[in-house]
């Protein structure tokens, strides 16, 4: 994630335009430094709390520097907290939900992309409006429906509403209408290809990249999702983000177990960023383009 | 099952005039196969909620007992706009909402500027930028509570050892609502500047050049060249922040713990509000009476939205 990588030859230049951009000079490096500080202080100000104890994080003259306590304060955390069930809660959600929003957006984004069908312009738009609402606002309905399935307090009653996403179908379909060329189907229907097989061997390896981009996205985002897992879930069976609800609602008064428990809840997000940083940005400045 | 069953291969040994037909009619119902496994569950998990809701606020429905409604016309809608925390809500609502998007978005748009120079290291800024994108609004609000704490946070710290009074983060309005806005901006900000840096990069250098040539100030080129050329992605991400900000719930959720907002609800919004009447209050009727308030003022502000960039096109034209 450090690693500081050369612009890659031939991208950045437009035809014509053979000057390269604008130079940085010091003062642009001074603010992005100054404001790399701003964004990245919080996590070690996480570490720093996590690795001391309560009395030094209650004191006049704050610690500035990690302590010696990390290691004791995950172990109360997990212990407290119910820490440790979070994390495979968490992992168990983001993992089926990520697979399932992959394939269900690759299948219609594909269908919305390149095939024709009576009602597609209408789906189409019921789907992109909706995009939009925040699914917040049907959470009320949402818990009616999952008290009577008697799923309360069950992992499924967080997996089964997010399988799908309206903008992973927008995502994919914005994704397959530029890489995949039309010839490409057509040639594959006309030597008899059935649908599925086009789907199989066509569609698929063409859609990997946008599917490994969306795929990173619905994992951070279910991994952190807040509102509808903390009114399906209790502290008894948490996800993670639930577990840290119940820390940063007192239940805990030890502050540097509750900043243990912060970093060990939001390490594992670190480190899928960490691996594939770089990655996340292009998907998001691609999607930002296309969007 | 929907696409084992209609997309089932015809044998290959079949004669072409037999198999025909049979392979038109499957390849017209295949579409709906590989949109059944998205609209099932979406028609069932996102558009059937949203609707429901309205007809949930038509009824009287307690959390415990939540398969028992009884209808009472609108009366969720009367009690909500006797009530003062309501108003209260909604207040809070607007100003954290310009608290947090309007610096938010200036910031990231002088932050994508600086990140279009060339520069060493551009993938470590960018990366570093979007880590608070990537985590959760409860890590970050927890570690926020823990820097703005009235007593022993770093912030009152740093201020006293300057020679400054130390704030009430907390009880103080003013206060503790931009130390709601302080969460968002920081895990916001990076995202944002990402989408306008990938709205400048589509902007055609020719255009800064030729701007130079007519002697045009960095500042000049920034205003009559980068900002026009970002109205798109300005708009884009003014309409999303803002509906996030409506929206807004974990971090006055967290930022002491309490779904009332604060001890006097100084910082509780229409989300937080919401939540309080479901599941602090029992009332799950008057719940989605809010909820549905929410997504009016949601229409609301995406139709002033669109209504303001029309003009701004007309007027340009």
């Amino acid at each position: 994630m450090t690693t500081i990588q050369l612009p890659r030859p031939g991208r950045r230049r437009p035809g014509t335009g053979r000057r390269s951009p604008l130079e940085g000079g010091p003062l642009a490096y001074a603010v992005l430094i100054g404001a790399t500080v701003l964004f990245v202080f919080p996590f070690y100000w996480t570490l720093v709390g996590a690795s001391r104890t309560n009395a030094e994080m209650s004191s006049a003259s704050p610690a500035l520097t990690p302590g010696p306590n990390l290691f004791h304060n995950i172990g109360e955390a997990l212990q407290q907290a119910a820490i440790g069930t979070a994390l495979v809660n968490s992992l168990i959600v983001a993992c089926t939900v990520t697979l399932g929003v992959v394939l269900s957006s690759t299948l219609a984004g594909f269908a919305f992309a390149k095939l024709r069908f009576r009602g597609r312009s209408l789906l189409l738009a019921v789907t992109v409006g909706t995009m939009m609402i925040p699914p917040q606002l049907g959470v009320i309905p949402l818990f009616m429906v999952i008290v009577k399935m008697d799923l309360q307090n069950k992992l499924p009653s967080v997996i089964l509403p997010s399988l799908v996403s309206a903008f992973g179908v927008f995502f994919m379909r914005q994704f397959l209408i530029q890489a995949l060329p039309d010839e490409l189907i057509e040639a594959a229907r006309v030597d008899g290809a059935s649908s599925l097989r086009i789907f199989w061997s066509i569609v698929l390896p063409v859609a990997r990249p946008g599917m490994a981009v969306l795929g990173m996205l619905t994992f951070m985002a279910t991994w952190n999702d807040f509102f509808w897992p903390i009114v399906a879930l209790s502290s008894q069976n948490p996800t993670v983000q639930v577990a840290l609800r119940s820390l940063g609602q007192g239940y805990v008064q030890d502050q540097s177990i509750v900043m243990a428990g912060t970093l060990i809840g939001t390490l594992p997000v670190l480190v899928v960023f960490a691996l594939l940083g770089r990655q996340i940005v292009g998907g998001i400045m691609q999607g930002a383009v296309k969007g | 099952m929907a696409i084992t069953t209609t997309t089932r291969s015809p044998r290959p040994a079949a004669p072409a005039a037999e198999r025909r037909p049979r392979a038109r009619r499957a390849s017209r119902a295949a579409p709906y196969g590989y949109l059944a496994p998205f609209f099932v569950l979406f028609a069932a998990f996102g558009l059937f909620p949203l609707l429901y809701t309205a007809y949930v606020s038509l009824h009287r429905v307690e959390l415990q007992t939540s398969q028992q409604m009884d209808w009472v016309g609108f009366q969720n809608y009367t009690r909500l706009l006797e009530d003062p925390f309501f108003w209260n809500a909604l207040r809070n609502t607007f100003t954290i909402g310009v608290l947090s998007t309007v610096p938010q978005l200036v910031m990231a748009l002088g932050l994508a500027h600086l990140l279009n120079y060339k520069l060493r290291g551009r993938t470590f800024f960018r990366v570093a930028m979007l880590m608070p994108y990537a985590t959760s609004v409860a890590a970050a609000t927890l570690v926020f509570a823990q820097l703005f704490g009235r007593d022993y946070g770093l912030l009152n710290w740093a201020l006293s050892s300057v020679g400054l009074n130390p704030v009430d983060w907390q009880a103080d309005t003013w206060a503790s609502q931009i130390g709601v806005s302080a969460v968002v901006t920081w895990r916001w900000t990076g995202y944002n500047a990402l989408i306008y840096l990938a709205g400048m990069q589509a902007i055609p250098h020719e255009l800064y050049e030729s701007a130079a040539m007519d002697g045009a100030s960095r500042w000049k080129q920034f205003l009559h060249v980068t900002v026009p050329g970002l109205r798109p992605t300005i708009i884009f991400t003014v309409v999303v922040s803002t509906i996030g900000a409506t929206q807004l719930f974990g971090e006055p959720l967290l930022y002491e713990g309490n779904a009332g907002g604060g001890i006097s609800h100084q910082y509780q919004t229409l989300g937080l509000y919401m939540y309080e009447q479901g599941w602090s209050f029992f009332h799950l009727g008057r719940a989605a009476a809010v909820a549905w308030v929410m997504f009016l003022l949601i229409v609301l502000l995406a139709l002033a939205n669109a209504a303001i960039a029309a003009r701004r096109n007309r007027t340009d034209r």
